[in-house]
């Protein structure tokens, strides 16, 4: 049930467990999230999809107390295995926040950052990274006369699309976005959903949203959560139009969630 | 019986009122002393309080040798304390979560933020000045970088714990390890803060008396010798204000008039960098 077929698979999670303290929030979690497609995460709040999204990259490790049971498998590679590079894993899996957050410092350097953590170039070469980076995210034009001022100085939208450049920059090979859009107005909120469209091409994109209708638009493959379980994964379009668990049916028809 | 809002009105209005008189005599008690340091201290100031040295009794003089001795070591504490004091509130801020190390380290810190200055004092003359065998501008500098250092973890501290965790995340999301999440992203995001709390530092220990009595005691004549005993503006104060002749009271107020405006002035400097920091974010 929980595999998409005619595509590969990107990560793969197995009997995955997940514990703030002594409180399980995940609980057994069995799910392959394609390669180069978009997966959405859905499910009333607190049903542990932002969780989820947390362990792809390990984002829980900054906090004592928190921890992962079971298996991750990036390309293959169990992530959650002792002696992992973070570091290393976070280049590879990137994350977009709720909450726009701008570094403090100019918009140039807020993309050249993440790139100088890994890659050493030339000023040139950074300049078309960084130009690249702010094209891919639909930024690029808003911003090409005052690359020097502070990130803080651009709209919420704006600064929101300067994370996803800054999280693309990096060049990793997955996206996380942890509901990117709802802090943001409907034009905004319309672009960053064209770009999500968009980076699919290039990127395996993994978005949690509250928003049922924007799931059902940027992606293929729909996960409801409830209760720190998996209900039910499938192709976004059958689990829209033909849930097979009443439990989806009634939170995507409204009647409960 | 009264209504319910009649009594909320009234808590309000009465509440308010507290609030406002108690500011008054803060503000008023604040205005008292100003006016009087002004009044009494103005008329000791003239050009020769820069240029000439302290005087012996009954003749004329100025400070140059104590404003020096002050300057010099303010300036060695400071840059002695600041790096510790950074270093250390860094640590406490961003990578004690764990452990025991962290939770003790900032008991002592607030041990030492609220000792006696005199009992600082006291440390250095035991641990330094007696093996030294004799006062000097280091032993000062060493008694003041011990006030500097628990002012500095504080405010170092207290403004890193400001800085939203959703920026660290984000930082680390790229795979920043995480002495550069610091250095380049939250150290950036709380300069002012931290700037701030230098400040306060310098602010507290241009004005401590008792730390360089053991110390740096004091000198008649112009000295840059940092391992000789060094003239200073609190202890200058201090002799003077407790002498029986008239001008060594004129000068001890306006060394007092000095030491205040130059403290309020840091401030002031302080606040305004902070809201020019601050609003270009």
């Amino acid at each position: 049930m929980n595999q998409p077929m005619d595509h590969s698979t990107k990560i793969s999670l197995r009997n995955l467990n997940f514990y703030y303290g002594k409180t399980l929030a995940l609980k057994n979690i069995n799910l392959e999230i394609p390669e180069r497609q978009v997966t959405a995460f859905i499910g009333p709040s607190g049903c542990g999809k932002s969780t989820l999204l947390r362990t792809m990259n390990r984002m829980y490790d900054l906090y004592p107390g928190q921890r992962a049971e079971g298996e991750i498998l990036l390309d293959g590679d169990n992530i959650l295995e002792k002696g992992t590079d973070l570091n290393k894993l976070r280049a590879r899996v990137g994350m977009v926040f709720q909450k726009p957050t701008p570094f403090p410092m100019s918009i140039y350097d807020n993309i050249a950052f993440g790139i100088k953590l890994y890659e050493s170039m030339k000023r040139s070469a950074m300049d078309e990274r960084v130009e690249w980076a702010l094209k891919k995210a639909a930024l690029w034009n808003e911003v090409k006369d005052k690359l020097n001022q502070s990130g803080y100085s651009l709209s919420g939208g704006q600064q929101q699309r300067l994370c996803i450049a800054r999280g693309i920059a990096v060049k990793p090979d997955v996206l996380l976005l942890d509901e990117p859009a709802s802090a943001l107005d409907p034009i905004s909120t319309a672009r960053i959903e064209e770009l999500v469209h968009e980076l699919k091409t290039d990127y395996t994109i993994a978005i949690v949203t509250h928003n049922m209708q924007q799931a059902a638009r940027v992606s293929d493959f729909t996960a409801y959560m409830y209760l720190g379980e998996m209900i039910e994964f499938g192709k976004t379009d059958l689990v829209f139009t033909n849930p097979k668990q009443k439990a989806t049916e009634d939170y995507i028809t409204g009647k409960f969630g | 019986m009264i209504s319910l809002n009649a009594r909320r009105q009234f808590a309000n209005k009465f509440n308010l009122l507290a609030s406002l008189v108690t500011m008054i005599v803060g503000l008023a008690a604040l205005g008292w002393i100003l006016w009087t340091l002004v009044a009494y201290g103005l008329h000791g100031v003239s050009l020769d309080m820069f240029t000439k040295m302290t005087p012996p009794p009954g003749s004329s003089g100025g400070l140059l040798n104590a404003i020096v001795g002050s300057l010099l070591m303010t300036l060695v504490a400071t840059l002695v304390g600041t790096p510790i004091g950074i270093l250390a509130g860094t640590y406490l801020a961003e990578f004690g979560q764990r452990g025991w190390l962290a939770p003790s380290t900032r008991f002592i810190n607030d041990i030492l933020l609220s000792a006696p200055s005199i009992v600082i004092g006291l440390f250095v003359y035991e641990v330094y000045v007696i093996s030294t065998g004799h006062f000097s501008g280091w032993a000062g500098s060493f008694a003041l970088s011990l006030i500097v250092i628990p002012v500095v973890v504080r405010t170092t501290e207290n403004m890193l714990k400001l800085v939203p965790d959703s920026l660290r995340e984000a930082a680390a999301a790229l795979g920043s390890p995480q002495w550069k999440i610091v250095s380049m992203i939250t150290w950036r995001a709380s300069k002012a803060g931290m700037l701030t709390g230098v400040l306060l530092a310098v602010a507290r220990i241009s004005g401590e008396t008792a730390p360089l009595l053991f110390t740096a005691l004091n000198n008649q004549f112009w000295s840059t010798n940092m391992n000789a005993p060094m003239a200073n503006l609190p202890v200058v104060i201090f002799q003077m204000a407790m002498s029986p002749y008239d001008d060594w009271h004129n000068l001890a107020w306006a060394g007092a008039l000095l030491i205040t405006f130059a403290v309020l002035g840091l401030s002031v400097t302080a606040r305004i960098l902070f809201r020019q920091q601050s609003s270009s974010h």
